[in-house]
């Protein structure tokens, strides 16, 4: 499984927010979209779903074009987006992640539970199925997200920020549970401001900046003083460099 | 008056109009019972009263021109959400804001329009705050045929309209035409405004929609079970005020509203889980949730 984005290009309210991004991400690889503020990590994720419109340049996988309800990416958005208060239960949740592809007045088959069972199993919360959404950690919650954007089994797992909020060892934990994810042949790519964790975790890291500054592993990146100048817009002497040399 | 008096009233031919205005008052409360769920979930309320208002100028214009009332109501109160529901997309303005110049000028428009017809203090009041006289032998049907309508649409849309109302940045990534289904709740708040307003009046209808499911929110953590238990308590609260309005000859519309309120504050009160006084009687919130985060790691 193959995610290709070539020659991307957004606009919004008329301002250039991404421009000629070139990026490929192969099935077993976790690659981390690391840039500053503003820089459009959020708007590529959402551009490669089709949820933003793009100027220019096409997103594919495996050759097709991407379509919604083709399954073929996952996506887990900001946990902030999903209403925690809403009185379903966690396999509930997950299961919502399947309704995309149904027609109008289909209900649940046993096959759909089965999916539930398995994305559970996955992000180890099968003993959780049962608990109230909203009574869990940020941690569950994060996995229940996930656990919801595997629900369809996608080949492509896009995950917009899913550390922000979360302690050291919960933001462990849940790095090695993408890296299993990628290991078992999904291409997984998340948005992070972490950039240790990224540098440590990620098989690859992309720095972007409107476009794609970089892309290496975190050896090939860690001492290329003018990619991380250029991504964060800082000096040359910035404390910023030592953490990430240090990383 | 007691039960078994108020029994041989429902049973007496020369007051028919009150079995009607009780099966009317019991139809609306469960159709708004079980929509109100999706209104209070999704902390719709304001919509709600926008479309309680909004179906006022149909009114006034089918009463005016001697016309079916429910039909003016659906007309009048489904342009009015279709219009909140464009105008708000533009992202310019908050929805609130959409709303709230909407909902003003329908019922401006509302009472502007039934000033014009004879007799016009009485069929505002009878309007505002609902009667028990106020249902045509005609509108019995259509008021039946709306709500069985409004309730198999639900049942029909109710997977993807919760996959909406949980998260809908992700709902747009699966695919689901969420300005659709928002439009569809819309449509399904303002029908089962529409066929509640005659008995318990255009001011007092957003209670009906509130009142019970916040109350079977407050009993239960299931949205299956809220939206059983939401009906359950709007159709005894009707009966209960119903019975309470012949008794004291108060009005009809006021009266489910208070015993409406008070369900309400029981479940306040003593909710199992969520009630003042089982919170009072536990660990606080937060220890609570500890407490789950404790149990998920020894499992």
């Amino acid at each position: 499984m193959i995610l290709e984005i070539r020659g991307l290009a957004v606009d919004l309210g008329g301002r250039g927010v991404l421009r000629d991004v070139d990026l490929r991400v192969s099935s077993g690889e976790l690659v981390g979209l690391i840039g500053p503020n503003g820089a459009g990590k959020t708007t590529l994720l959402r551009a490669v779903l089709g949820l933003t419109p793009t100027r220019a340049g096409s997103v594919s996988v495996d050759g097709d074009r991407v379509r919604p309800r083709a399954g073929t990416v996952g996506y887990v958005p900001q946990r902030h987006e999903l209403d925690w208060s809403f009185p379903v239960s966690v396999e509930q949740v997950v299961l919502t992640g399947r309704t995309g592809a149904w027609r109008p007045g289909r209900r649940p088959r046993v096959e759909d539970w089965r999916a539930v069972d398995r994305a559970l199993e996955l992000v180890e919360m099968q003993h959780l199925r049962q608990r109230q959404a909203g009574q869990l950690s940020g941690g569950q919650r994060q996995r229940v997200l996930v656990a919801r954007a595997l629900a369809l089994d996608p080949g492509v797992l896009l995950l917009d920020e899913p550390f922000t909020g979360l302690d050291l060892p919960t933001q462990e934990s849940l790095l090695v549970m993408l890296g299993g994810l990628a290991a078992a042949g999904r291409a997984v790519v998340l948005t992070t401001h972490d950039i240790a964790s990224a540098l440590y975790t990620c098989h690859r890291v992309v720095l972007l900046n409107r476009t794609v500054v970089a892309t290496g592993t975190a050896s090939e990146l860690r001492h290329r003083t003018e990619v991380w100048t250029r991504t964060f817009g800082v000096g040359p002497d910035s404390p910023f460099l030592s953490v990430v040399r240090a990383s | 008056m007691s039960p078994l008096d108020f029994l041989g009233d429902l049973l007496n031919p020369d007051l028919r109009f009150l079995p009607k205005a009780l099966a009317v008052a019991v139809m609306s409360s469960v159709v708004c019972g079980v929509v109100g769920c999706h209104v209070v979930l999704r902390g719709m309320a304001f919509i709600g009263d926008a479309v309680a208002h909004a179906v006022f100028p149909g009114l006034a214009i089918a009463f005016v021109v001697s016309g079916n009332l429910i039909v003016g109501g659906i007309v009048s109160g489904v342009l009015t959400a279709v219009l909140i529901a464009v105008f708000s997309q533009g992202g310019r303005l908050r929805e609130d804001s959409v709303i709230g110049v909407f909902f003003v000028a329908a019922f401006a428009l509302g009472v502007v329009i039934i000033s014009r017809a004879p007799g016009y203090a009485g069929s505002l009041q009878q309007f505002l705050f609902g009667s028990l006289a106020g249902v045509p032998d005609r509108d019995l049907v259509v008021i039946g045929a709306v709500g069985l309508l409004v309730l198999a649409v639900l049942l029909v849309v109710h997977h993807p309209l919760v996959t909406v109302s949980l998260d809908r940045e992700m709902a747009r990534a699966l695919g689901l035409p969420v300005f659709v289904y928002d439009l569809v709740l819309y449509v399904l708040v303002t029908l089962a405004v529409v066929i509640s307003v005659q008995t318990i009046g255009n001011v007092l209808v957003l209670a009906l929609l509130v009142a019970p499911a916040a109350t079977a929110r407050l009993l239960t953590d299931r949205l299956v079970v809220m939206m059983v238990v939401s009906p359950v308590i709007g159709a005894v609260s009707a009966l209960v005020g119903i019975y309470v309005s012949w008794t004291w000859d108060l009005p009809v519309g006021g009266t489910i509203v208070l015993v409406l309120a008070a369900a309400f504050l029981v479940a306040w009160l003593v909710a199992p889980r969520h009630g003042l006084l089982a919170r009072s009687g536990r660990l606080p919130a937060a220890d609570d949730e500890r407490a789950v985060l404790v149990t998920s790691a020894v499992q």
